[in-house]
């Protein structure tokens, strides 16, 4: 029981941050229909930001955390005015294949700026853990939960509240007519582009200090994003939060008690379940952003 | 004039190992023709048929595990005091057995994206290809995990009684790669240039209207899948054979991209695409050896792919036809995919 | 001139609901052999939607086709076509990028039986086969009229001869009942002319022909009988000269901007 309560708390932390992934993604997604390749990049971008910043120049953490994320939102919005604008109306195949170009420098480019070897970094936290009853969990643990919580709120808040989330929904539902209506669809898909991205960068960002730091880290967190993203529902915030919660209990709950091995095949199990009985997601009648 | 263009080549390649001394440039060909091969079987779900499978990998890495394992013979338990064993089979068999477990998988693959299309159907393959390396990763009793299959056997020429010959050597493999090849460029262009071919294409280019004029979608779909996956599954049969180890990083994406780049650069949808494409990036790498590392290669090929896409969105292969046909003078005729009057005009000229 | 009076297709109380929207409802009208039947209404009727129901692209909600005596429903597309129906669409629909000849050769499909590997290993019957089908596509090119275009991409084509080539695909598909959906929407009188010429061959061929078109003067000059929907629901039906005059037609159709006779 207290093993089962442990799970729940770990996968309660993990799927905060996943939920900022799915979030950020299905924004990109949802609007815009981009396979977005890079997803995984900018979160792997998020967390050896921290680190350069953190570890190498000796920047205070928080501080790096802060950078990393409007690193992150100034690299999508960078990628969207610089590859994707001119395939605005360009068939998926071709967005695709260059969200896959994309997708291959940015990770050789961390390869070849950072090596291999995993790196770690040390956050500013006590290193005993917090002990509640049964169950324990590293003040670092609990941070990231807080501050992935803060995200979520602010970005549904963004979403539903602000004149760009409004934008963005919008054109989410028909992208001609809000352009008739006087949306700046270009404004929106950068914006678009870039907050899903600066999303992504603030999971890796926070991720980092818990995990280690790896090139190749991204490739399975773009993996997992488009699980949680199609478990979700296209476009849909709120179901993107509740599927970055899902994955992550399916995940603690499959690696527990099935196999530690498997536990990152849950996501991908997930999606092929989810794709073949409810095509468009868990929470089916709203494919709406918000 | 291509015929004699086409039967040149082939001289050329089948004159290749009396000449080419180098056994690392020999060895470097034979992996290409294996990438290439799965490359041309990518190219006819992806080109011909307009399906966005990125999980391609799977099945050259189903075909080479199947094929490894079989010729191996394995023991599994299955429950506490029933173990399976299976005696280790003649590779030629085991080869068989790769091709057609690959296909059952592309049989399965071709019945879900009836079902699940455009970029869900992309996530579904990509996860699946996943789903398979972490099966291989993990279910170490069978498949030996990341310490790989080793001491996979070779190929075997045998009369039977008579005589045997393993093929260890680098000449034999590079023909039986040729050989596979061939077929499987064969095999392709016969499908193509049909009924078959016409009803894959009219249903990549207009669905509705191909159904309305009787074309059973979902047929062609799965038929594509499926020989597409038993070609793929060949060519990781052949590689099992040829590199004699398999680890579970042959269901790595990165080599599903390896084989988008072949067929997307070279021209996707025509028959000489893929192996433009596969030359280019079989070679590429190792002409780039000397000046540049992995990693920077593959920013090289990225932006390459990129620079494609934007400015050479059919593939090299059309490009390079129309500039020809320009050359040739007049109005270039339009020649989109393998299709376009080549039967009737293959017809006339034969 | 109306065949022999057999029933060829008939609908029966279809009703097409689209989540709150009815978009048809308790649609019945039968077609016979040999007939061409006409089915106008203002936009928004329900007509292609009756198209698309007829052709299995849509489920009806309640209610039953039949074609010669099979029912229809719930048949895919393209078995729908195996039965003998073969439709137009609306939005003019070739394939752009295949030359014209392969365009017939793909709506030739159901003519030919080669099957995979009868055509792997290139047998003769196969060979014979495609040459067949060739001629016939040449066949069909020349009764169309889009002969001299047969090396010209499909997309290519002038818009006129596009729709002519949709009517070939269609033909290819040796339908015995032909859908045509707005076929002459687009093109110019003389255009319109040579289009109704083209129908009376089609129907000298005894196929069946059940017409959607907003363009008065070419729906009463082929029709046997004319049936017009408005909201989803058949207002009248009978000849062209009886429709022409009804009351209910005429006001149906105020501000829809039609073209009279």
């Amino acid at each position: 029981m207290d093993q089962l309560l442990q799970h729940l708390l770990n996968a309660l932390i993990l799927g905060g941050t996943y939920a900022l992934l799915g979030i950020g993604l299905t924004l990109i997604f949802g609007i815009m229909r981009v396979v977005n390749f890079t997803h995984g990049e900018l979160y792997a971008l998020g967390a050896y930001i921290v680190y350069f910043f953190a570890m190498v120049l000796g920047v205070n953490f928080f501080l790096a955390l802060v950078v990393a994320v409007l690193i992150g939102i100034a690299v999508g919005g960078l990628i969207e005015l610089v590859l994707l604008r001119r395939l605005r109306d360009a068939s998926i195949d071709t967005t695709m294949l260059v969200m896959i170009g994309a997708w291959i420098v940015m990770q050789n480019s961390e390869q070849l700026a950072w090596s291999g070897v995993a790196k770690s970094i040390v956050p500013p936290f006590p290193q005993e853990p917090l002990v509640l009853g049964p169950v324990s969990v590293s003040w670092t643990r609990v941070f990231v939960f807080v501050v992935a919580a803060l995200l979520i709120v602010g970005t549904h808040l963004l979403i539903q509240r602000t004149r760009l989330g409004k934008a963005m929904r919008a054109t989410f539902q028909d992208r001609d007519t809000a352009a008739l209506m006087g949306v700046n669809i270009n404004a929106v898909y950068t914006a678009a582009f870039a907050l899903g991205s600066g999303l992504a960068a603030a999971a890796g960002a926070l991720l980092g200090p818990v995990f280690v730091v790896t090139p190749t880290m991204g490739n399975l967190a773009a993996l997992k994003a488009f699980a949680i993203v199609i478990l979700g529902g296209l476009g849909n915030i709120k179901g993107a939060t509740a599927g970055g919660f899902i994955l992550a209990f399916a995940e603690e709950i499959g690696a527990g008690y099935v196999s530690s091995g498997y536990r990152d095949a849950m996501g991908f199990l997930l999606i092929i379940i989810v794709l073949l009985f409810r095509p468009t997601g868990l929470f089916a009648r709203a494919e709406r952003v918000g | 004039m291509m015929n004699l263009l086409r039967w040149l080549w082939l001289a050329f390649l089948l004159s290749v190992p009396l000449w080419l001394g180098d056994q690392y440039y020999l060895h470097i060909l034979i992996t290409t023709g294996i990438f290439t091969i799965a490359a041309m079987s990518l190219n006819l779900l992806l080109g011909f048929t307009g399906q966005l499978s990125l999980g391609h990998v799977a099945f050259f890495g189903i075909g080479a595990y199947t094929s490894a394992l079989l010729s191996l013979g394995f023991d599994l338990e299955l429950t506490d005091g029933y173990t399976f064993v299976l005696a280790p089979k003649p590779v030629w068999f085991a080869f068989l057995c790769g091709v057609l477990v690959a296909g059952f998988f592309g049989w399965v693959i071709g019945k879900i994206s009836f079902k699940v299309r455009g970029a869900y159907f992309v996530i579904v393959t990509i996860s699946f290809a996943e789903v398979v390396r972490l099966v291989a990763l993990n279910w170490v009793d069978l498949t030996e995990g990341p310490m790989a299959l080793s001491n996979v056997p070779p190929f075997t020429l045998a009369v039977p009684g008579l005589w045997e010959q393993a093929l260890y050597r680098k000449a034999p493999n590079y023909y039986l790669m040729l050989a596979i090849a061939i077929l499987s460029y064969l095999i392709i262009r016969r499908l193509v240039l049909s009924r078959t071919g016409r009803a894959m294409i009219a249903l990549r280019e207009n669905e509705p209207l191909a159904t309305s004029v009787g074309i059973d979608v979902t047929r062609y779909l799965v038929l594509a899948a499926v020989v597409s996956a038993a070609m793929a599954g060949a060519a990781g049969g052949l590689y099992a054979h040829y590199v004699r180890i398999v680890d579970p990083d042959v269901f790595l994406f990165i080599y599903t991209v390896t084989m988008v780049i072949m067929v997307i650069t070279g021209g996707k949808g025509t028959l000489a695409g893929p192996i433009v494409g596969g030359l280019i990036f079989g070679i590429l790498p190792v002409l780039l050896r000397t000046i540049a590392e992995p990693e920077a290669q593959w920013i090289i090929y990225g932006v390459f792919m990129i620079g494609i896409v934007y400015f050479l969105p059919d593939g090299i292969v059309p490009a390079v036809r129309g500039w020809v046909e320009g050359l040739q003078g007049g109005r270039p005729t339009p020649e989109p995919a393998a299709l376009t009057g080549a039967p009737a005009a293959e017809r006339k000229a034969d | 001139m109306s065949g022999d009076g057999e029933t060829a297709l008939s609908m029966e109380d279809i009703t097409v609901h689209f989540g709150g929207l009815v978009a048809v409802s308790d649609m019945t009208f039968t077609v016979n052999e040999g007939e061409v039947v006409g089915l106008i209404g203002p936009n928004g009727a329900g007509k292609t939607t009756a198209f698309n129901v007829i052709t299995g692209f849509l489920r009806p909600t309640r209610g039953d086709i039949r074609y010669r005596g099979q029912r229809l429903n719930g048949l895919r597309p393209h078995e729908v076509a195996e039965m003998g129906l073969v439709r137009t669409f609306q939005k003019t629909s070739v394939f752009h990028a295949n030359t014209v000849l392969d365009n017939i050769l793909i709506g030739l499909h159901r003519r030919g039986r080669a099957t995979v590997w009868q055509t792997l290993l290139a047998l003769p019957s196969v060979r014979a086969e495609e040459q067949r089908l060739e001629h016939e596509a040449w066949e069909i090119l020349d009764f169309v009229g889009i002969g001299r275009r047969a090396k010209e991409l499909g997309g290519a084509l002038p818009y006129g001869e596009q729709r002519l080539l949709e009517v070939a695909v269609a033909l290819a598909a040796k339908p015995s009942l032909l859908l045509l959906d707005e076929p002459v929407s687009g093109m110019n009188p003389s255009e319109t002319s040579s289009f109704m010429r083209l129908l009376d061959k089609v129907r000298a061929r005894d196929i069946t022909v059940l017409l959607v078109e907003h363009d008065m003067r070419m729906v009463m000059g082929v029709s046997d009988r004319v049936i017009v929907l408005n909201h989803g629901r058949i207002i009248a039906e009978g000849p062209p000269g009886e429709i022409q005059k009804d009351p209910e037609v005429i006001r149906a159709y105020l501000g829809a901007g039609v073209r009279h006779a």
